[in-house]
C-alpha cells in the first residue's frame, strides 16, 4: 500500500515541479489568455496559438523590457 | 489587541467587497492571531535558526583560523535572510505599506489576459528573478574579494536585507498601487518635472555607462581566447534557430525549444574545445579585444533593430533557462563540495586601498564595487513595470519582492565563495592589470610576489598549470571578473562531475553562462534606452514619439550604441586598465539609481503620512547617497592618481606639456593622450552623474518636508477597486489561508467571478 502511495507523490511532486518551471519559462501564458478570454466571454473568437505568440513578441518589440545587470 | 487596526488603509471603508463569494483576503486579526501564537515548535524553528545563524557568523567574523569553511558563508546568509524576511519585511508590511488583500492589484482591474495577467505566486518569483538576476552579482563580489571575505560578505548580507530588498519590495508595491508606472512616471508625479526630468536624465546615462561596463566584461573575457569566441558566437545562429522555431514550426513550445537550445549550447561549449586544438580554428577565433568590441558594437545595433521574435525572445529564454538550472546546480556543488578559504577575513588592501584589483578604501569603495547584490538601482527599473501588472495580491508583494532580492543576494554569495575558493596568487595574477603584469606570467609571479602578501608564493608553473587545465592560452590579465568567476565555478563544480578533466569544459561553460547573460542584458538595455530617447526627442520632434517610425528608432538605436560603444572601446584601449578604472564608474551608477528609487520612495511614504517609519526608506537612501556621493567626490577631487579621474588627468596632461614620451603605465604619446581623454571622460560623467542625483535627491527632500507640514500629501494611486479573487500571500499557505482556498474551491464554477477588464 505505502509503496504506490509514496510513488504518486512523487508523480505528483514532478508534475508540480514541471508546471512551475514551465511556468517559470513563461510557456502558460497562452493557457492564461484563453482562460481570461472565456471567463470575461468578451466577444469573438481568441486569437489561435500561432496568432497569441505573434502579438506576444510584437507586443515586446513595441514595449521593450529591461533585462538587470 | 483586537482593537488595533491591521491591514488598515485610507480607502478601507469604502471598499465593499461581494458578499455572495467567500472572502477575499484573510480575517487581519486572525492572520495576526496566528502570527503572534508561538507554539514550542515555532519557537524551537527559530531558535535552531539564530543560532545556527549565530555560529556560522561567530565562525566567520571571530574564530581565526588557518582556513574558513565555504558552508559557514552559506548558513550564514541563510539564516539571516530567513530572520529579516521573517521579521523585517513583515515590519515593513504592518507599519509601513499596509497591503490590503481586499483591493485588487492591476492584474484584476486592468486584466486583459496578456501584459496585465494575474500570475500564481510562485512563478511570478521566478520570473521577476530572472528578470533582476544578471551577471552583476556574478562580477562584483569577484573584485572586493581583494579586501578579504569579510567585508563583502557583511555588505551583501546586511545591505540586501536593509537597503537592496527594502528598494525592490517598495517600488514594487508603489508601482503595483499605480497600476503598474514606472519609475521615471513616479519620479515625475512625486517630485515634480525638474527632479522627474533630472532623473530620467540620469537613468538614461547610467543605462548607456552599464551596458557600456557589461559589454567590457564580457571583452575582457573572451580576448585571446578562440574557445570562447566560438562557443559564444554560436549563441546568435542557435538563437535565430529558436526564434524561428518558435515563430514558424511549433509556437508556444518555451520549454522544448530551451531543451534542444540548451543541448546546442553544451555542443557549441564541447566544440569550442575541439576547434581551439585545431590550427585554423586558433588563427579564425583568436581575436584581439579591440575587435571583439567592435564585434560587440555591432551586434548589439543589429540585435535592437531586429524583431524581438527572430533574437531577443528566445535569448531571453535561453538565457533563463541557463540562469535557473546554473544557479541550482552551483548551490547543490558548493553545499557537496565545501571548499576550503584561506584567504584573510580582511587584507591590508582594505585600509590602504592600494589593492590592484579596484583602488580604494573599504569605505566607501566596496560599496560601489559590490553594487549588485546587495543594493541595484537597476531592479528598480524591473520592480516597476513588467512585474507589478502580473500580481494576484497586494499582499503577495513581500515574498515577490523582498525575497525575490534576498535570492539574488545568495547568489552574489556563492560567486564571492567561488571567487575566494580559488588560489589567492592565481586570483591576483588574474585580476591585476596588463599595465601591472605586463602580460606575461614572469611579469605576473613577479608583481604578484612583489606584492608582499602573507602566505602567497605564485610559481609560473602554477599559472600555466591553471591556463591549460581551463583550456585557455593564459590566464594573466583576465581581467573583468567573469574568468575568476569562471575558474572558481570550474574548481567546484568539477569536485562533483568530471574531475580535472572536465575543468575546461566547465570554465568555459561559466563564461557561456555569463556572455549570456551580458548579451541579453545589452540588447535589452539597448532598446530600453533607445525607447525613453525616441520618448525624450518626442518632446521636440513629436515625430520620434511614433515607435514604428523606422527611420527614426534606427537613429536613436545608433545614438544609444555609439553612446556605450564610445566607452566600451575607451576602457578596451585604456593603457590603465580598462575595468579597473571604470569599474567604480558602474557601481556609482548603479547605486545612484537606487538613491533615485529611494528618493521617490521615500516622498511617497511622506506623502502617505507615515512619519514614524519614514526611516525604512531613509536609512538605506542616506547610506547610498552618503556611498556615493563620497565615491563621486573622490573620483572627482582625489589629490591620489589611482583614485581621482581629474588627479590622473592632470598628472598626465602635465607629464605631456613637460615634453615627456613615457609616462606610468602609458609607454608611448599616444597612449599618454589616450590616459588624458578617458581620464576627462570619466571625471565628466562622474560629475554629470552626481550632479543629477543630488538633485533628485533634493527634491526628495523638499517634497518630504512640504508632505511633514501638512500632514501628508496628494495621493496619485489608482482608485481602489474590490477584488474578486483569493491566492495566499507567502511560498507556504497559513492555516487561515487554507481554510480560505477550500471555501473558493467549493464554490461552483459557474458562480466563480469573471475577472473584468477593459
Amino acid at each position: 500500500m505505502t509503496v504506490p502511495h509514496s510513488l504518486t507523490r512523487v508523480r505528483d511532486t514532478a508534475r508540480e515541479l514541471a508546471w512551475l518551471f514551465k511556468g517559470i519559462m513563461g510557456e502558460n501564458a497562452y493557457q492564461a489568455y484563453l482562460d481570461h478570454h472565456e471567463r470575461t466571454h468578451a466577444g469573438g473568437r481568441p486569437m489561435t496559438e500561432r496568432e497569441f505568440w505573434r502579438d506576444k513578441t510584437d507586443r515586446q518589440d513595441a514595449n521593450p523590457e529591461g533585462r538587470c545587470c | 489587541m483586537s482593537k488595533k487596526q491591521n491591514g488598515s488603509h485610507r480607502h478601507a471603508d469604502v471598499l465593499v467587497t461581494d458578499p455572495n463569494l467567500p472572502p477575499v483576503a484573510v480575517d487581519p486579526q486572525r492572520a495576526e492571531a496566528e502570527d503572534r501564537r508561538w507554539t514550542p515548535a515555532k519557537i524551537a524553528l527559530w531558535v535552531g535558526i539564530a543560532l545556527l545563524g549565530g555560529v556560522s557568523w561567530t565562525i566567520l567574523a571571530i574564530v581565526r583560523g588557518e582556513t574558513v569553511n565555504a558552508i559557514w558563508f552559506v548558513f550564514a546568509a541563510v539564516c539571516t535572510y530567513l530572520i529579516a524576511y521573517r521579521f523585517y519585511s513583515k515590519f515593513i508590511e504592518r507599519n509601513l505599506l499596509k497591503p490590503d488583500d481586499r483591493r485588487a492589484t492591476p492584474a484584476e482591474y486592468k486584466a486583459d489576459g496578456k501584459d496585465y495577467a494575474a500570475t500564481d505566486r510562485r512563478v511570478l518569483y521566478g520570473h521577476h528573478f530572472a528578470a533582476i538576476a544578471g551577471a552583476g552579482p556574478l562580477v562584483g563580489p569577484v573584485l572586493a574579494a581583494q579586501m578579504g571575505y569579510l567585508p563583502g560578505t557583511l555588505w551583501i548580507i546586511i545591505g540586501v536585507i536593509f537597503a537592496g530588498a527594502v528598494q525592490d519590495y517598495l517600488v514594487m508595491f508603489f508601482s503595483m498601487r499605480r497600476g503598474g508606472r514606472s519609475l521615471g512616471q513616479m519620479a515625475r508625479e512625486e517630485l515634480g518635472i525638474i527632479g522627474g526630468t533630472a532623473a530620467l536624465i540620469a537613468t538614461l546615462a547610467i543605462m548607456i555607462i552599464i551596458v557600456a561596463i557589461l559589454a567590457l566584461v564580457v571583452v575582457n573575457a573572451l580576448g585571446e581566447s578562440p574557445w570562447g569566441v566560438f562557443s559564444v558566437s554560436m549563441t546568435i545562429p542557435i538563437a535565430l534557430f529558436m526564434g524561428v522555431y518558435l515563430r514558424y514550426l511549433r509556437p508556444g513550445k518555451v520549454t522544448e525549444v530551451s531543451v534542444i537550445g540548451f543541448v546546442l549550447l553544451l555542443l557549441a561549449i564541447i566544440g569550442g574545445g575541439w576547434i581551439s586544438e585545431t590550427a585554423w580554428g586558433v588563427e579564425l577565433f583568436t581575436l584581439d579585444r579591440i575587435t571583439i568590441a567592435w564585434g560587440i558594437i555591432i551586434y548589439g545595433f543589429i540585435a535592437a533593430v531586429l524583431p524581438v521574435w527572430l533574437l531577443l525572445a528566445p535569448r531571453d529564454y535561453l538565457s533563463t533557462f541557463m540562469k535557473i538550472g546554473t544557479i541550482i546546480m552551483l548551490a547543490v556543488a558548493i553545499v557537496v563540495t565545501r571548499p576550503e578559504i584561506s584567504v584573510p577575513a580582511v587584507t591590508e588592501y582594505a585600509s590602504s586601498g592600494q589593492g590592484p584589483v579596484v583602488a580604494g578604501t573599504l569605505f566607501p569603495f566596496l560599496f560601489v564595487t559590490i553594487a549588485c547584490g546587495a543594493l541595484s538601482g537597476f531592479h528598480a527599473l524591473i520592480a516597476s513595470g513588467t512585474t507589478p501588472k502580473m500580481i494576484e495580491k497586494e499582499r503577495q508583494t513581500r515574498f515577490i519582492g523582498y525575497g525575490g532580492m534576498l535570492m539574488e543576494s545568495f547568489v552574489a554569495i556563492m560567486a564571492l565563495v567561488a571567487a575566494l575558493s580559488i588560489d589567492r596568487g592565481i586570483y591576483f595574477a588574474m585580476n591585476s592589470s596588463a599595465a601591472a603584469t605586463g602580460g606575461t606570467i614572469e611579469g605576473a609571479v613577479a608583481f604578484v610576489n612583489g606584492l608582499g602578501l602573507t602566505g602567497v608564493s605564485l610559481t609560473p608553473e602554477a599559472l600555466s598549470t591553471m591556463a591549460s587545465n581551463v583550456g585557455e592560452e593564459s590566464i594573466v590579465s583576465r581581467t573583468g571578473g567573469a574568468p575568476t568567476l569562471a575558474v572558481g565555478i570550474a574548481q567546484i563544480m568539477q569536485g562533483v562531475f568530471g574531475g580535472a578533466g572536465m575543468m575546461a569544459f566547465w570554465y568555459h561553460f561559466a563564461i557561456m553562462f555569463e556572455a549570456l547573460f551580458i548579451l541579453t542584458a545589452v540588447d535589452a538595455g539597448t532598446r530600453v534606452a533607445r525607447f525613453m530617447l525616441q520618448d525624450s526627442i518626442g518632446n521636440f520632434v513629436p515625430r520620434f514619439r511614433d515607435t514604428s517610425w523606422r527611420t527614426g528608432a534606427w537613429i536613436c538605436t545608433a545614438i544609444m550604441v555609439a553612446g556605450w560603444g564610445a566607452i566600451l572601446i575607451m576602457g578596451v584601449t585604456d593603457p590603465l586598465g580598462g575595468i579597473n578604472t571604470l569599474f567604480p564608474l558602474f557601481g556609482i551608477a548603479n547605486q545612484l539609481l537606487a538613491a533615485i528609487a529611494l528618493a521617490v520612495c521615500m516622498a511617497i511614504c511622506a506623502k502617505r503620512g507615515y512619519f514614524k517609519f519614514l526611516w525604512i526608506p531613509a536609512l538605506p537612501l542616506a547610506f547610498a547617497a552618503v556611498v556615493t556621493i563620497t565615491a563621486s567626490f573622490l573620483k572627482i577631487f582625489s589629490p591620489v592618481p589611482a583614485i581621482g579621474y581629474w588627479a590622473q588627468h592632470r598628472a598626465f596632461r602635465d607629464a605631456l606639456a613637460a615634453g615627456e614620451e613615457s609616462f606610468g603605465a602609458a609607454q608611448t604619446v599616444a597612449a599618454m593622450e589616450a590616459v588624458v581623454r578617458n581620464t576627462f571622460i570619466q571625471g565628466t560623467l562622474s560629475i554629470v552623474f552626481v550632479v543629477l542625483a543630488i538633485i533628485v535627491i533634493t527634491t526628495s527632500i523638499i517634497a518630504t518636508i512640504k508632505a511633514y507640514r501638512h500632514g501628508g500629501g496628494a495621493d496619485a494611486e489608482d482608485a481602489p477597486v474590490a477584488s474578486r479573487v483569493f491566492a495566499p500571500a507567502g511560498l507556504i499557505a497559513t492555516p487561515a489561508e487554507k481554510d480560505l482556498e477550500a471555501q473558493w474551491a467549493a464554490l461552483e464554477p459557474g458562480k466563480r467571478p469573471a475577472r473584468t477588464g477593459h
